[in-house]
């Protein structure tokens, strides 16, 4: 084997998943992984561990997979988080852990992402479960949202001995990982679902269908429902769009309702009770994970799909792997490019978008180098679907009903980073609510400190 | 699991169902609806809130079948159950916000159109709780689709029903109705007009010539109802706002309806197509102009 080298992880074929909604990536056997994880040259001040949000012991349950331990390397996992079988799987590793890894200086970094996925669907198999708390304490904490955040917070809270309950808005638990991340990237049934089984043999209990600021407000389950603490984990919120001529045409949509009808409604399936725009050709608008899996979607649906993004192939904000895998499966990147208009027929339906050419000038805030419009440069392209895929913009119906929670100016929640501390006694806050639109993975971490803080609280009450 | 303690059919396919939901029952207001899914592979259906029982924590929906999965949802009896009912959803009404003694002193018409007569009762039946009698104009295509107007009769200041046709009460549109009532010397300070699109754009049309501030509720597309997915996105005053979140009553002179009901022919193609399967099976080969 070559030591600067990954093992590499099978994968389906990219003409044959172009067509179907299965899992793209296969995963390493137990052989594998044991040979991968014999790169990991365990060091002793682990810059692996810096870049994980949530700080798994990585060296350490490398070591025990080296051994062939994997029960073993499951439990150091699962000591510092909640969903392993979803990180490994959605995690922007090379910009975290892997990004990190000694190895990687001369050659590729350790496959941590895929080890962690392994060790987390050998445990799945195996009936294998995280260990909970010997003993409640008692106190009571409310979650709301059952996505990343939530779940990982409400998880740490069960494991400490408190009497969790996490409220959800739409009828399944999961947020992101249930509406928004398709199936063929995060099988539902088989690993989502799963996860969620093990937080919920911790003791957590998971209320579905009720909208937080609305069914109920946060004064309310604490002052009437008896709860000591809240931790908000509400998610990201309302679509934005371009605000360009023609947008609410038929034919246009936001890639969270997209993906909603495709992966909570399920779509995708010929069968399903909810229907989904299938278009011959369509665009995407955007350059992040979520455009991909909106493209990635349309593609499978039997659409010719253009991601159309602004800038250049350097500033997408998606994983690399998605990138590859959308190119690999066909997807067409016009890049520089940015919609101006779109276009109807007479009955109101999208029949094309008029765009322009991008050139890169000068950094902007971001860092990034802010596109300009090339003079003279329009052009129209032929779709009849687009899908908008410009991130969110965050949900009021909680800030608004809760006395003394304060937004910031972008209107997402104020929480302090180390604690999840809000501006409102008792209530804890993380993740897409707090940040805006971000991965998983940082809502996990926002998750964990969120318990952390309220662990405190309830302590010292 | 929400029970379902009382089905019935008011009128040919429109059902009135009494479901147990104690969080909504707790907290609804008029002017706000629910969001219900059948089973486990039903579809999300936004429907509006036609009475509640706050004690016995019950919520009244009336529905009227349009497609496959409405008319799969009128087979639901007393004693089965929604698989989800969540809610809440919009909000309330703005005259809920509004102090009684302001309220007392207004001139309030009702326009209701159809099965749009089901979200018009909580709103007239709250204000009739507190002291305030609104006139009421109830519209129906022919007398056999007329619903509720007995309980609308109890709760509203002057009933006039009208029908299409003419089969029962006065003849022609929801419009003629409230021109002859202004014409016949009434006043209104405000309109509030629930019913399918075409009506409320028209009933708008009119009350703006009147000079009659207008509330609309519009029902569009949507999928989650809270915010999340943008599908029931309308212009109102050329801005984009979403139905679930900001409304789903707007100021009707404002409403971009043209725009409103295209948007809400996006998927009746699939919805058809679904309709004739369930309905016709394995038999259904094409021909349908639905199909292919």
């Amino acid at each position: 084997m070559d030591v600067l080298k990954k093992v590499p992880v099978r994968e389906q074929e990219a003409k044959v998943r172009a067509a179907n909604f299965e899992e793209v990536c296969l995963g390493y056997n137990k052989e594998e992984a044991m040979e991968e994880a014999s790169r990991c040259i365990n060091c002793k001040n682990a810059q692996c561990i810096k870049g994980c949000p949530v700080a798994i012991n990585i060296p350490g349950f490398i070591e025990k997979v080296k051994d062939g331990d994997v029960e073993a390397a499951y439990q150091v996992i699962s000591q510092a988080s909640a969903l392993p079988a979803v990180c490994g799987r959605v995690c922007p590793q090379e910009s975290q852990c892997e990004g990190k890894c000694i190895r990687g200086i001369k050659g590729e970094p350790v496959s941590i992402g895929k080890l962690e996925r392994f060790v987390a669907d050998w445990a799945r198999e195996n009936g294998i479960k995280p260990e909970g708390a010997k003993e409640k304490n008692g106190k009571k904490v409310a979650v709301i949202g059952s996505g990343p955040a939530g779940l990982t917070c409400a998880g740490d809270l069960a494991k400490m001995g408190y009497e969790v309950t996490i409220f959800e808005a739409l009828h399944e638990p999961g947020g992101v990982l249930v509406y928004g991340i398709p199936e063929f990237r995060l099988p539902k049934a088989d690993v989502v679902a799963k996860e969620i089984e093990n937080v919920k043999a911790l003791g957590v209990k998971i209320e579905t269908n009720v909208v937080v600021g609305k069914s109920v407000t946060i004064d309310e389950l604490l002052e009437e429902e008896g709860f000591d603490a809240v931790f908000i984990g509400s998610g990201a919120g309302l679509p934005k769009f371009m605000g360009i001529p023609g947008e609410q045409a038929n034919g246009v949509f936001s890639a969270n309702e997209y993906l909603t009808r495709s992966n909570l409604m399920k779509a995708f399936d010929e069968d399903s009770n909810t229907p989904i725009m299938r278009g011959r050709k369509v665009a995407v608008v955007g350059g992040g994970n979520v455009a991909m899996d909106a493209a990635r979607t349309a593609l499978r649906l039997g659409a010719e799909v253009h991601i159309v993004y602004r800038r250049s192939e350097e500033e997408l904000p998606a994983r690399v792997e998605e990138v590859h895998h959308a190119k690999e499966e066909g997807i067409i990147f016009d890049l520089l490019t940015n919609p101006v208009e779109i276009l109807t027929d007479d009955n109101g339906w999208v029949n094309g978008m008029k765009c322009v050419r991008m050139e890169l000038g000068e950094p902007d805030e971001s860092g990034r180098r802010r596109p300009v419009v090339k003079q003279g440069s329009e052009f129209v392209i032929e779709v009849d679907t687009v899908i908008m895929s410009l991130g969110t913009s965050p949900n009021p119906l909680i800030s608004s009903t809760t006395e003394g929670l304060e937004t910031n100016k972008w209107k997402c929640i104020v929480a302090d980073e180390e604690f999840g501390r809000t501006t409102k006694e008792g209530v804890y806050a993380g993740g897409d609510a707090v940040t805006g639109a971000a991965t998983v993975i940082l809502a996990m971490g926002a998750g964990k400190a969120g318990a952390k803080g309220i662990d405190e609280y309830l302590r010292n009450k | 699991m929400y029970k379902i303690l009382e089905a019935k059919e008011l009128a040919a396919n429109i059902y009135l169902m009494v479901v147990e939901a104690k969080r909504v029952a707790k907290k609804c207001q008029p002017g706000q609806f629910i969001i219900v899914r059948m089973d486990e592979e039903g579809e999300r259906i936004p429907l509006t809130i036609c009475d509640y029982n706050r004690e016995d924590g019950t919520v009244t929906i009336v529905f009227q079948t349009v497609g496959a999965e409405t008319k799969r949802m009128a087979g639901l009896k007393a004693g089965d159950s929604f698989h989800d009912f969540v809610g809440p959803l919009g909000c309330p009404s703005e005259f809920v916000s509004e102090p009684a003694e302001a309220l007392k002193k207004k001139n309030m018409l009702f326009v209701a159109g159809g099965v749009g007569t089901a979200p018009v009762y909580p709103q007239v039946k709250w204000l009739k709780e507190r002291g305030i009698a609104a006139d009421v104009i109830v519209g129906a295509k022919t007398k056999e689709l007329l619903i509720l107007e007995k309980e609308m009769e109890a709760v509203a200041g002057n009933l006039y029903v009208t029908t299409d046709d003419g089969s029962y009460g006065r003849s022609g549109m929801v419009t003629q109705t409230i021109k002859e009532l202004v014409e016949e010397g009434k006043h209104y300070d405000v309109c509030v007009a629930i019913g399918p699109m075409i009506m409320m754009k028209f009933v708008c049309k009119m009350t703006e010539e009147l000079g009659i501030p207008t509330i609309v509720s519009l029902n569009p597309i949507m999928v989650d109802g809270t915010g999340m997915c943008g599908a029931c996105r309308v212009t109102v005053d050329g801005k984009v706002k979403f139905a679930c979140v900001d409304g789903p009553e707007f100021d009707g002179h404002k409403v971009d309806f043209d725009q409103a009901m295209k948007r809400q022919q996006i998927y009746k193609t699939a919805e058809g197509r679904a309709l004739l399967k369930m309905q016709e099976g394995d038999t259904h080969h094409g021909g349908c102009g639905q199909c292919g």
